[in-house]
């Protein structure tokens, strides 16, 4: 966080996207996706069920590796089109950290192990300086008191939000997260989305691949509307959300505002 | 008895099952690889170690192999022997165990930057341990038995002593009587250590 804070002023880019393609065996899922997202801004990414961007999100991690085209975050810059070294993969998956759907915290590990084993087993950081920053974080995501418990013992929501302090843990420089309110009951969901925007305000650069639309508007500085394995529309919430040139984007808000 | 069992039976029994494990998790990961002929080789071990009698391949190790120049002693001969088909066995158990865990717990490992070593023994078989002690405990238990079967190939433990002195007394029934009581002791103490086991290994299991 102080590393974003002594950047300059000018508005770089953070992660770059150009041409990214993927295919599961026959179905291709992304046609050529390219969008930038400059740091500490945030960006959400909507659209309906089926329309790639999940594993959009998951090829900015190489959790999905991209058939073709060029991810760039922070300096490392990988061409998916070529063979990719292990290093250079490992050293492009440090650079984000991912919050998933299903949260996926280690069960067999209290919420604190959770939290060090990255920065303790991966980054080889001592170990009192790990638990340190866990606590810290656990504060700042509400959950100083758990610590020592299992996640089984804790709600959706709580558990969710120990999985974004496990990604925080390992000081990326950008944070994914998909679907991060969409397995947790209605009224669990205002606790882990005050967290993300918590980290918005602190200036976390972030990709949220949401159905949140009113938290969207609120917390995103770009909006990207994907169907069918294309960026059909982008820009600024009050544009894509507020005023959508294509008719594909409205007629999906407005079965997403108004279900029934 | 009670010597050959301490000295024979359960030296026996614990040395094949550690090697076993070892051999099953190798065999279980060789398996689950993507590289074909690695899972081929796999699982035709297990198919074979499945597939023929214990007693003929105790046979094999003890008996057949010399004729082509190896010859082990009775007891290493027995360890070999019941360790390969441990090994077969609890292999089965192990993969069904590791595919049991969610993919995302791989997943999460790999976003945090984890290797697929350090995510097996960190994350993977810890969990997978907890699902697999019930299946393995049967295969001890298994084992003990089994283990009288080193009797054919002149292992002096717990069935052979009782053999060898019933032979003069015709004392059958006392004598395979209290070996059948001290096999039957051994499998009650790994059953109840079973359970301890596994309540320990449930403590982060919502109930």
């Amino acid at each position: 966080m102080s590393e974003l804070a002594s950047e300059p002023s000018v508005r770089r880019d953070l992660l770059t996207v150009r041409g990214v393609r993927k295919a599961f065996g026959e179905l291709e899922v992304l046609r050529d996706i390219s969008f930038d997202v400059p740091a500490g801004t945030v960006t959400t990414i909507i659209g309906p069920s089926g329309s790639g961007k999940t594993t959009v999100l998951r090829t900015l991690n190489a959790l999905d590796r991209a058939d073709a085209g060029v991810i760039g975050i922070g300096d490392v810059s990988v061409d998916f089109g070529a063979p990719v070294e292990r290093a250079t993969l490992a050293r492009f998956r440090a650079q984000s950290g991912m919050v998933f759907q299903a949260h996926n915290l280690f069960p067999h590990k209290t919420v604190l192990q959770n939290v060090i084993e990255g920065p303790v087993i991966v980054q080889k950081r001592p170990k009192a300086e790990a638990i340190a920053d866990a606590r810290r974080l656990l504060d700042q995501v509400g959950l100083a008191e758990k610590a020592d418990q299992y996640p089984y013992q804790l709600s959706g929501g709580q558990q969710q939000r120990v999985g974004i302090a496990r990604a925080l843990a390992l000081k990326p420089k950008l944070m994914l997260f998909d679907e991060p309110t969409s397995a947790l009951d209605p009224e669990l969901v205002g606790d882990v989305l005050r967290v993300i925007k918590d980290l918005a305000a602190e200036g976390w650069t972030m990709v949220i691949v949401t159905h949140e639309i009113r938290f969207a508007q609120q917390v995103a500085d770009q909006v990207l509307f994907i169907e069918a394995g294309v960026v059909l529309e982008s820009g600024p919430p009050a544009q894509v959300l507020g005023a959508p040139s294509e008719a594909r984007t409205r007629q999906f808000l407005q079965r997403i505002l108004d279900p029934i | 008895m009670l010597v050959a069992t301490v000295t024979k039976t359960i030296p026996l029994t614990a040395v094949s099952f550690v090697l076993g494990l070892v051999i099953a998790l190798v065999v279980a990961l060789a398996r689950l690889s993507s590289i074909g002929p690695l899972s081929a080789v796999a699982r035709v071990y297990i198919s074979l170690i499945r597939g023929t009698p214990l007693l003929v391949q105790l046979f094999i190790v003890f008996y057949a192999l010399p004729q082509i120049g190896l010859v082990i002693d009775p007891f290493p001969a027995a360890v070999l022997a019941f360790s390969l088909n441990v090994g077969g066995y609890a292999a089965e158990v192990i993969r069904a165990a590791i595919l049991s865990i969610p993919k995302g717990q791989w997943e999460a490992s790999e976003t945090i930057g984890m290797g697929y070593a350090t995510t097996l023994q960190r994350v993977i078989l810890p969990q997978a341990a907890r699902v697999a002690v019930p299946p393995l405990s049967n295969t001890l238990i298994s084992l003990v038995k089994d283990t009288s079967l080193a009797s054919t190939i002149l292992v002096t433990e717990l069935l052979r002593v009782a053999q060898l002195a019933a032979a003069p007394t015709f004392d059958f029934f006392a004598l395979y009587g209290v070996a059948a009581v001290y096999y039957w002791v051994i499998c009650l103490i790994l059953s109840f250590a079973q359970n301890r086991l596994e309540s320990r290994l449930e403590r982060y299991v919502a109930r």
